[in-house]
């Protein structure tokens, strides 16, 4: 049952061939068994997941079952849920039961999801291995001595691992899509605004935005559609109908023009990554689309300008855990600048705390428009170079990362490199794009992704002309060996 | 941009966490590296650019001035380190 598109499942459960409870328990028999190898979940919760699966079965008993009613999914540990321990991967975060639900929790369980339990992710969503975890790193169940990628690694791990139907994932820098892609997993960033923020513990609010990862676009565009759409509780939310998904999958690519970056092509870009990912380019030709060289040319700066962008609203918003009104507090603090600076060293991690210093440099006086101002200029000049290449073509289209999946500890030593893994992934998020990552053929048996990216509110389009990749391939189908 | 251990101790400050004497050097030389990488940003002659504020020039909603939310104040206080008579506790501040 683990391996079937969600459309299957929903027929499966409508037709009582089997039940949400059978259904949810075995899931979670799933990671009871294969999880202890991966550490995809940080918290998993049988009881209520049983209890909820129950109430699933009840509604679809009586005819009220829609797409997802009863299907079994996991939630990042960085989305607020009700009563059940919210992490963040962070220890700061170990003791803290949110009073209340993130909006896509609310939405996706009145869908009728079954929320099975947390996913594993870098610390505060800080990370592109899930290596900065509090609870220790999740391991790529392709391959379990390399990482998944990160942030999201605990969900795109759980998902290639048919441990769930499907998983939600952040993506600030690219935390959806580059674990997507190094777990062979279809992951979708949004555009900015797409999906409501409120309950999603914050990071770099001008990037951050919730998204899925699924086995397929099918899949992918169930969850996000119950997802998406205004929220008054977020005030970035976009207030922009949220078109039918499904509707659309099927269409027809013949002409449309795929946009290829040159700077997305160039050195460092692994050659079999480069293969594949042309592999991909060349079937969406043969249904009858256009490739046209593009180019990017501040796109290259994209990493430098996250380095200042994101710290700094990290800096910002992390300030709120001081230990006193929720999170982890110091033992005997002797006054309140002790309780501050103890709780917060103790709380967070290396990295987390780099940012936070970094992000407190960039914004101290003096340096402001050096960095943060220098850096929002930046931003609008990258957003500018995408929007004129959408004058020109319809979709943008190249590697989701310039490599597969690299070993545990290869890169937790030097910051820098780890940062260079999301160089294709970021302007993306500077500009507020939607943007998505299909498996295409694996490179040495390692998965690795094309990226996909849209105008804004183009989702449609992108999980479209993903579909269409996937009816024609199999690349999304396969299973690593151990978890099949 | 090479920051230094003074540096370090300055910041740490500013951003409220306590780093050990022993760490000071080694966070002077990563926080270097990273503003290293962001010093790529000056090859770029920005002047005249209007800075990006939104992705989508959205401009910020008002809503009504009316009351919204109930008070949560027994849920939120029962997830805190320490409270008294429905206060937050921390040392004292005040002599």
């Amino acid at each position: 049952m683990h391996d079937l598109p969600i459309a299957d499942l929903a027929a499966g459960l409508r037709e009582k061939r089997f039940s949400s409870r059978e259904l949810t328990a075995h899931f979670l028999d799933r990671i009871e068994r294969l999880d202890p190898a991966l550490n995809s979940c940080i918290t998993v919760d049988h009881d209520m997941a049983l209890t909820v699966a129950d109430a699933a079965d009840r509604r679809l008993a009586a005819g009220d079952a829609g797409p997802l009613t009863g299907i079994p999914i996991i939630h990042k540990d960085i989305f607020l849920t009700k009563g059940v321990r919210t992490s963040c991967g962070s220890r700061m975060l170990d003791n803290f039961v949110p009073p209340f639900d993130a909006t896509i929790v609310e939405r996706l369980a009145g869908a009728g999801t079954i929320m099975l339990g947390k996913a594993n992710m870098d610390e505060f969503a800080m990370g592109s291995s899930n290596e900065t975890s509090w609870y220790g790193p999740v391991r790529n169940p392709w391959d379990t001595t390399r990482v998944p990628g990160g942030s999201s690694g605990g969900s795109a791990a759980a998902v290639a691992a048919g441990l769930c139907a499907a998983a939600t994932g952040t993506d600030t820098g690219g935390s959806i899509r580059q674990p997507a892609a190094f777990c062979g997993t279809t992951g979708i960033k949004p555009t900015y605004g797409r999906c409501s923020r409120y309950g999603m513990i914050a990071f770099a609010s001008s990037l951050d935005q919730a998204g899925v990862l699924a086995r397929s676009a099918a899949d992918a565009a169930l969850v996000l559609q119950a997802m998406a759409g205004f929220d008054a509780r977020d005030s970035t939310s976009a207030e922009e109908a949220v078109p039918d998904y499904a509707a659309t999958l099927g269409d027809d690519i013949r002409g449309l023009r795929i946009g290829l970056p040159r700077e997305y092509f160039g050195e460092g870009l692994e050659a079999g990554v480069d293969a594949s990912v042309r592999g991909a380019l060349a079937e969406l030709e043969q249904q009858g689309a256009t490739l046209v060289d593009i180019s990017l040319p501040n796109a290259p700066l994209s990493v430098p300008v996250y380095y200042v962008v994101a710290p700094a609203e990290c800096s910002s918003n992390l300030a709120r855990f001081d230990g006193v009104r929720y999170g982890h507090r110091c033992e005997a603090p002797r006054d309140l600048e002790d309780l501050y600076k103890r709780s917060r060293a103790e709380g967070f991690g290396a990295e987390v705390k780099r940012r936070i210093m970094i992000g407190t440099y960039a914004l101290s006086a003096g340096y402001y428009d050096a960095y943060y101002l220098k850096a929002q200029q930046l931003r609008q000049l990258i957003a500018d170079d995408f929007r004129r290449a959408f004058e020109q073509v319809d979709v943008i289209m190249g590697p989701t990362t310039p490599t597969t999946a690299f070993r545990l500890g290869a890169k937790t030593d030097d910051p820098v490199a780890m940062y260079l893994n999301d160089i294709y992934t970021i302007a993306t998020n500077l500009a507020g794009l939607p943007g998505l990552s299909v498996p295409v053929a694996p490179v040495d048996g390692l998965p690795a992704g094309l990226q996909m990216i849209g105008n804004y509110f183009a989702e449609g389009r992108l999980l479209n002309v993903a579909h269409r990749l996937q009816q024609a391939t199999d690349w999304h189908r396969a299973a690593p060996a151990e978890f099949g | 941009m090479a920051l230094d251990s003074k540096d370090v101790v300055k910041i740490a400050h500013l951003a409220r966490l306590q780093v050990a004497e022993t760490d000071l050097e080694a966070y002077a030389a990563e926080l270097s590296k990273i503003l290293d990488l962001v010093e790529q940003m000056n090859a770029v002659d920005t002047s005249g650019v209007e800075p990006m504020a939104h992705p989508l020039h959205m401009a910020q909603r008002m809503r009504a001035d009316a009351v919204t939310e109930t008070n949560q104040r027994e849920a939120f206080q029962a997830i805190a380190p320490a409270v008294e008579d429905g206060l937050y506790l921390v040392p004292k501040v005040i002599e």
